[in-house]
């Protein structure tokens, strides 16, 4: 086994883990708040990927700003979707609430497949590359990882020391016992699933600066934010960040022993082996 | 609660609803068209070409300029007056076309719809073997004669079909034209990598390819497919790496081959030469910059290309059609935009056909059928001939590849350059990459 091989591609899936990692994060923090299964991840996603595409292409602006810009346009999507779908389902039984975000999914999907096509998108711009050993890293590829973990670092500072960081930890813990000391409840709650939203949109945007995507591209991060979350523990953020390396230190050492191919195959099993033997996660998960 | 779940429905309707709609939209269809039976007393009859085109998903470059080029037939034929046919009835064609959306599914459903609704008289398959595969089952059940166009797989030809007829070069000759050309160049170059797309084209031509250049005494250290969706090239460029291979062939179509190409530059792939299936000879892959240039491409067909009456002569078949240099300006004057081998190859089909029912002096699909079986000719495209064994019929057997590379010109401009066959070359091969 060539060394330089095997610590190229641990390079390339470390940096892409960083990115995995905040599009769970989205999801699970959903999940920590309010219980709620956010089914529209995955368009959310592929929203980001687009939201990007439009700011470069339309608006003209440097692609990294623009990530900045889907990311706020993410967090109002995200308090939109809470005040339609989300609301009145909060409490109800599970069913409901997926029924309800899977719902948002298909007008995503449905609309955005009539207005946007199928048809591959590509974000034309590129930092050029940098040899570390036997490793050749795109740029881009290093300020997504970057990106990724200050996204994650401003999170954990804004839930521990702003004010309403603190609102979203104590709804978290007892909403009632919070709405006692009144705390705005529904305000919270809207904010949390805003946040997500804005994280995976983020997400989205930074995938956008590396491949090509098409609308229907958020399905395949959706489904890794659901492993990563589970990895590290439905609810808890900071273990979802941990998860989405996992996950792509595994995409990175999996080609090297088996054909590319049988990443799915090792991540699903390891899905199900964590459900079975440790369901809380790696890291604990929501705790009731 | 109960209110939530009648509005989750009715959200889910709507979509419904609205996916519907688009996808149910025809193409409009023109003048209501006469029934080729009822030949013998009309003067004119208007005979539908049934097809379907990917507008939308990830074949839409290729298969737009497929449908471009089959429409300029379409439109060229009948401005010249149609087909004449010697009971002095008068061929013009007009079109019934979808969009197949880039989906297997679909294209069974619609061509079913050409055929039972539009009442198609000839069909044109779609883009791709994927598609066409999908399509032909139709066509046959149907017993309606197919030219198929952009659609290479040799194995749709093998199914005992009788109404299918290709006009592409089958999959299993589409590398081995870049493995002769390897030898010649680079005597040395020892170590090939094969990484492909894992759908019935890439996989029949690498195939293939792998066998003929182990044959040559090539060591094949890598042979991996990926599949169709993948946007992530990281871990094969690795292993390529790793693996110490001189030369890359393989890629797929022109979605998964442009990104596959942009990777190797940015990760600064370490190799001699790249050969990548229907991406590069796509005008589109120069949108590429630095990272297209000096790889290296199969192609049908390309505008340098020199088919000419005088070659038909030397062949001892006929010329049919227009030149090569009338179809790229009637192609650039209607759409503003160089043709790709799909163009000419969508146009090619038309010409075929045109060719066919002409020789059969009549539009009957049986006769067609026979002279099609027939044919043997030179055009713009190159020569065509079909395969009419049992074992293979309707393959073609006439046709030609040439090999472009992306080459710069005197003012640094991304062109392509014509580099195999040797006799064919419009510029010498640019070996090694220079990364």
């Amino acid at each position: 086994m060539d060394m330089g091989f095997l610590f190229a591609s641990l390079i390339d899936g470390l940096l892409l883990g960083f990115v995995f990692g905040v599009a769970a994060i989205g999801l699970t923090l959903i999940f920590g708040v309010m219980e709620v299964i956010n089914l529209a991840h995955g368009p959310v996603i592929a929203l980001g990927m687009f939201g990007l595409y439009f700011a470069t292409t339309l608006l003209g602006v440097h692609p990294y700003m623009g990530t900045l810009l889907t990311a706020a346009g993410g967090l109002l999507l995200g308090i939109l979707i809470y005040a339609i779908a989300v609301h009145r389902v909060i409490g109800a039984p599970h069913l409901s609430s997926l029924l309800a975000t899977y719902s948002i999914n298909m007008m995503i999907i449905g609309v955005g497949t009539a207005l946007l096509t199928t048809s591959p998108r590509n974000i034309e711009f590129s930092l050029g590359s940098v040899t570390l050993g036997a490793a050749t890293i795109p740029v881009t590829r290093i300020v997504a990882a970057l990106a990724s973990l200050l996204a994650a670092v401003a999170l954990y500072l804004f839930m521990q020391y702003t004010r309403w960081g603190k609102f979203i930890r104590a709804v978290t813990d007892n909403r009632d016992a919070a709405e006692l000391v009144g705390i705005p409840s529904t305000k919270v709650l809207a904010l949390s699933f805003g946040l997500g939203t804005m994280l995976a949109a983020f997400s989205g945007a930074l995938i956008a600066t590396l491949f090509p995507f098409t609308i229907l591209e958020g399905g395949k991060y959706e489904l890794k934010s659901f492993v990563i979350s589970v990895l590290g523990g439905l609810g808890n953020p900071m273990g979802a960040l941990i998860g989405g390396i996992i996950i792509g230190l595994i995409e990175g050492l999996v080609p090297v022993f088996l054909p590319t191919t049988w990443v799915l195959v090792v991540e699903f099993v390891l899905f199900v082996l964590i459900l079975l033997i440790r369901p809380t996660g790696l890291f604990g998960g929501r705790a009731h | 609660m109960k209110r939530l779940l009648w509005l989750s429905v009715l959200l889910v309707f709507g979509m419904g609803v609205l996916v519907g709609c688009k996808k149910a939209t025809p193409a409009p269809t023109e003048a209501p068209k006469e029934q080729p039976t009822e030949a013998p007393q009309a003067k004119e009859i208007v005979l539908t070409i049934g097809f379907t085109e990917s507008k939308t998903g990830r074949l839409n470059v290729s298969s737009g300029r497929q449908a471009k080029g089959l429409r300029l037939w379409i439109k060229h034929i009948n401005e010249a007056g149609g087909i004449k046919l010697s009971d002095g009835t008068v061929v013009k064609f007009q079109e019934a076309s979808y969009d197949d959306e880039s989906s297997k599914d679909r294209v069974q459903e619609l061509y079913t719809k050409l055929i039972t609704e539009d009442n198609a008289d000839f069909l044109i398959s779609p883009y791709s073997s994927g598609l066409t595969a999908a399509a032909a089952v139709i066509a046959e059940q149907y017993e309606k004669v197919m030219i198929t166009t952009g659609a290479a797989s040799d194995s749709i030809y093998k199914q005992g079909y009788m109404y299918v007829f290709q006009i592409y070069t089958p999959a299993s000759r589409y590398l081995t034209g870049a493995i002769d050309m390897l030898k010649e160049t680079d005597p040395n170059l020892k170590k090939v990598a094969f990484v492909y797309e894992q759908a019935k084209f890439s996989t029949a031509v690498v195939e293939a390819a792998k066998a003929y250049a182990e044959e040559q005494g090539y060591e094949v250290v890598l042979f991996e497919g990926y599949p169709s969706d993948t946007t992530d090239f990281g871990p094969f460029i690795n292993k390529i790496v790793e693996s110490g291979a001189e030369a890359v062939l393989g890629g797929g179509h022109f979605q998964d081959g442009s990104t596959f190409a942009r990777q190797l530059y940015e990760k600064q792939a370490p190799v001699k030469a790249v050969v990548l299936l229907v991406a590069p000879p796509e005008p589109d892959f120069a949108e590429l910059g630095e990272a297209a240039f000096g790889i290296i491409g199969p192609s049908q067909w390309e505008p340098q290309v020199q088919y000419t009456p005088d070659g038909a002569k030397e062949l001892g078949i006929d010329w049919y059609g227009p030149s090569n240099e009338e179809f790229i300006k009637a192609y650039e004057a209607e759409y503003n935009e160089e043709p790709s081998y799909h163009s000419a190859g969508g146009y090619a089909a038309g010409i075929i056909l045109e060719y066919a029912i002409k020789k059969a002096d009549s539009v009957d699909p049986q006769k067609v059928k026979e002279a099609l079986e027939a044919t043997d000719v030179l055009t713009f495209f190159g020569r065509i001939k079909f395969d009419t064994s049992e074992e293979a019929h309707g393959l073609q057997i006439g046709h030609e590849m040439v090999y472009i590379q992306w080459q710069k010109d005197d003012q640094g401009n991304l062109v392509k350059q014509v580099v195999w066959p040797k006799e064919g070359a419009t510029a010498e091969l640019i070996y090694p990459l220079p990364r």
